[in-house]
């Protein structure tokens, strides 16, 4: 049998992929039984021992969106019949839709500051990178170190100074000022993870452009961003996911017009207590954003965070 | 096609002085050497001539027009990198023809122009291929397309045969004169190598710490040393170097290189105490009635030639003789020296003393 120091044998292969496996299956149990409970009835949600074979319904979702009032059994009676299947299932509660739930509103706040805040930190953190790349600047490493320094405590420590200046902004529950702010905290994550990549590109390839008759920002915009596409990939990825799910300060700063998902979704109370398939329907759609968000870069996720770690 | 003129040109990296003063001149059409080991100052200053380093003082004319602070997109100089700096994410079409998008030329006559440079290259076949897999000869063609589509008023090139195989390294320096002599371009072209600065340039800049040592033909250069670093560094093996102590004056035809006299070139200029005498190993001739006697301390054969390596009283002398003549190690030997190619150094400043032999080649700095 021929040996490799590099290659792994077959059954080193098994055994890391069987661990592999097992690591999945635990890290996904928890999302996976969000997403059973999204599809089962109030009365399943809660039963015991906990129902992992049931009879799937909608109801989670419809109670998502909707808002609904209990009417007398004579009233229902009354009603012409249900013209679609989420009235239907409403009225097997003896209630009937009152309206539209604010989920969506708020599931639109937090693309929009979510996305928005990453757009801003990556513009922002990419020019930056480039210019503490390239260019002699005065103190560099100190501004370098000033930008990082912002991170060196949870940013919630700064929670009360926040909230009073942006009471006296009037940023408070603004989509401007959610952005603002999840920026604040992401650039300098965004700096310096970009400022790595920027590095490794040499700087040849933007000589070259400046040979060959582009200006500067040209030479930026076409040589550098398309080799720097892994970088940002993977930093924006990084970005998002702390932005779309940041809790705390979004509890703090919003309450209704700039309120995003995380708050909101532990709010939706059902009849009788938490209304649980409507929380996690909740959450499996909050979850779906960033799922295909990570899943449609992860090939530069994966090239992203080994980067560096060999030279070529 | 250009004439440049560099005057004066000085880079300084915050207290280090890359480029001291510099000045010489490329003739139109010339394929010029910028020669000397690393650290020199070579690169920068094709930097400078480019435009990707702006100089601390000093001019650059290209064609007479003063250029050294304008951008390099303006200057109408292409640049051959080292490292070929391909664009990665395009095909070798695209970058060949990168340069032309940038001036705005319209399709069809990109096309034209970048079929016809792949075919003086010989690349035509792999246009359409990602410039990834493509191997270092290959790399390097694509690269020079690069260059030339865009007709430029000179060429730069860093180093660019460096990174490639010591084998192919030889066939592309001899494409890239055939190259050149097509073309007739102004190309100016930085290497370590002294070797390739020998067989490929018309003149030949030798620098060493930021300073110009020496500018003129390959043969001068070779010949008429005007430092002892440029003796010392031109040629393999290099020139040997006797010191002594003594006294030269104009007119003299020999010097007293201790108990013997020894026949120099005519001196025309005056210079006392430490001295260097410098000879090339194939001025120097094996015979019994050498004037410097030494013995034989080993000999490498090298097919049409052999260097005999001898202990001296001056030290380790290297002398090339012809292949065929039995030399034995651990004999002894005289030594005689050609006499019209010596050279006599001043220790002190380096710089080689004016005679004969070398009056006109100036010593830069």
């Amino acid at each position: 049998m021929s040996y490799s120091v590099t290659e792994p044998s077959s059954r080193q292969k098994w055994i890391a992929g069987a661990l592999v496996i097992l690591y999945a299956l635990i890290t996904m149990a928890p999302l996976v039984w969000i997403m059973m409970t999204s599809f089962k009835t109030p009365p399943d949600s809660i039963s015991y021992p906990p129902k992992v074979f049931y009879q799937p319904s909608l109801e989670g979702y419809v109670n998502l969106f909707t808002t609904r009032t209990r009417v007398s059994p004579e009233r229902l009676a009354e009603l012409p019949p249900p013209t679609n299947f989420a009235e239907e299932i409403v009225r097997n509660r003896d209630m009937v839709i009152a309206g539209p739930s604010k989920f969506g509103g708020r599931f639109l706040n937090s693309v929009i500051i979510g996305f928005g805040s990453t757009f801003l930190s990556i513009f922002l953190g990419t020019l930056a990178a480039y210019a503490f790349s390239r260019f002699k600047i005065p103190l560099a490493d100190d501004l370098l170190f000033f930008i990082l320094s912002t991170r060196m405590m949870p940013p919630i420590a700064v929670a009360i100074p926040i909230f009073l200046m942006y009471r006296k902004l009037g940023l408070t529950d603004t989509h401007l000022g959610m952005i603002l702010l999840y920026t604040a905290v992401n650039i300098s994550l965004a700096v310096w993870l970009l400022k790595g990549f920027i590095d490794e590109i040499p700087r040849e390839y933007e000589e070259a452009a400046l040979i060959d008759g582009y200006t500067r920002f040209q030479a930026f915009y076409k040589v550098v961003l398309p080799q720097a596409a892994t970088g940002i990939a993977s930093t924006a990825i990084f970005c998002l996911i702390f932005a779309w799910n940041e809790y705390a300060f979004a509890v703090l700063l919003t309450s209704g017009t700039a309120q995003t998902a995380p708050p909101f979704i532990p709010t939706i109370i059902g009849v009788g207590g938490l209304d649980w398939p409507a929380i996690a329907a909740g959450a499996t759609l909050f979850l779906l954003p960033v799922m295909i968000f990570t899943v449609m870069l992860r090939k530069h996720l994966l090239r992203g965070i080994t980067f560096g770690a060999v030279r070529k | 096609m250009a004439q440049i003129v560099i005057k004066n040109l000085r880079k300084d990296f915050g207290d280090f002085t890359a480029v001291k003063e510099s000045s010489f001149t490329i003739e139109d059409g010339e394929f010029f050497m910028l020669l000397g080991p690393s650290g020199c100052g070579k690169t920068t200053t094709l930097r400078m001539i480019a435009g990707l380093e702006l100089p601390s003082s000093g001019e650059i004319f290209l064609d007479g027009e003063e250029i050294s602070q304008k951008p390099p997109s303006k200057r109408d100089i292409a640049f051959v990198f080292q490292m070929f700096a391909l664009y990665p994410h395009m095909n070798v079409r695209k970058n060949i023809s990168y340069p032309l998008a940038s001036q705005g030329m319209k399709r069809r006559d990109i096309k034209a122009k970048v079929a016809e440079v792949s075919k003086i290259l010989g690349i035509e076949d792999m246009l359409d291929r990602p410039v990834g897999g493509l191997s270092g000869g290959d790399r390097q063609r694509v690269a020079l397309g690069r260059a030339i589509v865009r007709e430029p008023k000179a060429f730069m090139m860093d180093e660019p045969l460096g990174a490639l195989d010591a084998e192919f390294r030889e066939h592309m320096s001899e494409e890239l004169r055939a190259l050149h002599d097509r073309m007739g371009a102004t190309t100016v072209y930085v290497t370590h190598d002294q070797l390739e600065a020998m067989q490929m340039g018309d003149k030949i800049v030798v620098m060493n710490n930021a300073v110009v040592e020496q500018f003129g033909t390959p043969r001068d250069i070779y010949d008429k040393p005007a430092t002892v670093f440029v003796a010392d560094f031109i040629g393999s093996p290099s020139m040997n170097f006797l010191p002594f102590n003594g006294s030269v004056l104009p007119d003299q035809t020999s010097i007293q290189l201790g108990q013997q006299v020894v026949d120099v070139p005519r001196q025309l200029a005056q210079a006392s105490g430490e001295l260097i005498l410098g000879i090339r190993p194939e001025h120097i001739s094996l015979s019994d009635k050498g004037i410097v006697r030494g013995q034989v301390l080993a000999v490498e054969y090298l097919g049409t030639t052999q260097i005999v390596v001898l202990s001296t009283d001056y030290g380790e002398l290297k002398a090339r003789v012809d292949a065929s003549l039995p030399v034995t190690v651990g004999e002894h030997i005289g030594l005689t020296f050609n006499a019209s190619t010596i050279t006599l150094f001043d220790k002190v400043s380096g710089r080689a003393i004016r005679s004969t032999l070398n009056d006109g080649v100036f010593p830069h700095g």
